[in-house]
């Protein structure tokens, strides 16, 4: 009961310090890849270009923020053993909304992402997330920390994305209208490497950074800037 | 014959953590040590051998529109999936309390996290969208669970192996063991394109 009356006492829609450090600290003390290592599967598959990173972005923070607001609000109904099957029942309900309306809105990017987009439903940091927090906090923080941490899976999803797509394909948000031609070997590229004089001549695309392996060497680097930059998170064992 | 070279395929071709890069998640996770990386992997193997038929069945006799329903229900795949093989997940775990609880204690809260291993779900996707047989998804089902297993067992011991090494700080850990996985991806690719069905 005691609980309650400190929840009662404050403002439904607070913002101050607590909620702020929920949004932020998913981006550095608390990552949801380089420190939680939740949700790696799909940052793996689709990152080769960067549209679509973007895409499964939204559609994590979507379902990510909504499952925690939902599972937060039935908390107390939730019986302890079955609430695994709730949790997943709410995540696939979500995720099914997801689809569709991918399905409906832009149908390429959705043949593109295939079965990833239903695989949020197993991504580890939507469960991780309702198991660590939502079962145990008030729906309005629930929610600001699903976003938090949709963000921070965003963050490292494009960055590897942005990486994959210049230096394996030479292009800059292929499949878009703002798409840019960066670095290659005709007249259409930015950098054309064929021209006679090139600076770049010597360059060609890694065609290393299309497969998913690349994929673990760059969060590997990026774990390691990480890590090192915040000392911290260095692991001792 | 033909079921033999699906398993196959699963196994070592396609293995769905090093090609397709599945179940990542607990594949980093729980690859500290040999022991409970074997124990792990048998669950694996076991949920996903049974989980594939049952989800062949439900798909075509109840999803698919000419199933004994005739709606085309296939918007329910999802949910219905998850729901099979959390309890799936629940009855291994109830099984192996009963008979064997040594290995229950070993795998302690990795058991029920086979649940959200991208794996399992990610298989009976791809079960559905390469139309396979019944036969042949049983054989997928046991020979995707049996690359894991084996993936994860050499990972491990590679990993406690590297533990005596002089790694830079940063980079011990976690950020080694995404290193790792991305150099035996590399190794996994030079098996892309073999058909086992010439042998």
């Amino acid at each position: 009961m005691a609980d309650t009356k400190i929840e009662n006492k404050e403002p439904l829609f607070a913002f101050g310090k607590k909620e702020r450090a929920l949004l932020t600290d998913p981006l550095n003390d608390n990552n949801p890849i380089t420190v939680q290592v939740l949700g790696i599967c799909s940052a793996l598959a689709v990152t080769t270009l960067l549209f679509p990173s973007i895409i499964m972005a939204i559609a994590v923070i979507f379902v990510c923020s909504f499952s925690n607001l939902f599972t937060s609000l039935l908390r107390k109904s939730i019986p302890k053993q079955v609430r695994m099957i709730v949790q997943l029942v709410i995540i696939a309900t979500l995720v099914t909304v997801v689809e569709l309306s991918l399905k409906a809105l832009d149908y390429p990017t959705y043949k593109q992402l295939s079965v990833f987009i239903g695989l949020i439903i197993t991504n580890c940091i939507v469960m991780g997330r309702l198991e660590a927090f939502a079962m145990a906090n008030s729906p309005w923080k629930s929610f600001l920390d699903g976003v938090g941490n949709g963000v921070g899976y965003g963050v490292i999803l494009i960055i590897v994305a942005f990486f994959r797509e210049v230096l394996g394909k030479g292009t800059f948000m292929a499949g878009t209208p703002i798409e840019m031609k960066l670095i290659g070997p005709s007249t259409e590229y930015f950098i054309n490497t064929m021209a006679d004089g090139s600076w770049f001549s010597w360059y060609q695309n890694n065609n290393l950074m299309v497969l998913p392996a690349a994929a673990m060497f760059l969060i590997a680097i990026m774990i390691w800037i990480h890590r090192a930059w915040n000392p911290k998170l260095v692991d001792i064992s | 014959m033909e079921l033999v070279n699906v398993f196959i395929k699963a196994a070592f071709i396609e293995n769905l953590v090093l090609s397709y890069f599945l179940g990542m998640c607990s594949f980093l996770a729980v690859s500290k040590t040999l022991k409970t990386a074997f124990g792990l992997g048998l669950a694996v193997i076991f949920v996903l051998g049974f989980t594939m038929p049952i989800n062949w069945l439900i798909s075509t006799y109840l999803l698919d529109e000419g199933g004994l329903l005739g709606m085309d229900l296939t918007f329910l795949r999802f949910i219905l999936f998850i729901a099979v093989i959390a309890s799936m997940v629940q009855l291994v775990e109830m099984v192996i309390e009963k008979y064997s609880p040594s290995l229950y204690n070993s795998l302690g809260i990795f058991l029920p996290l086979i649940t959200v291993n991208c794996a399992i779900l990610g298989g009976s996707l791809f079960m559905v969208s390469r139309e396979y047989s019944f036969g042949e998804s049983v054989a997928f089902g046991l020979g995707g669970g049996f690359g894991w297993f084996l993936a994860i067992v050499a990972l491990a011991a590679i990993r406690e192996k590297i533990k005596y090494s002089n790694v830079p700080a940063p980079l011990r850990g976690l950020g080694m063991a995404f290193l790792l996985t991305g150099l035996m991806g590399m190794a996994f690719l030079s098996l892309l394109g073999i058909d086992p069905a010439a042998f």
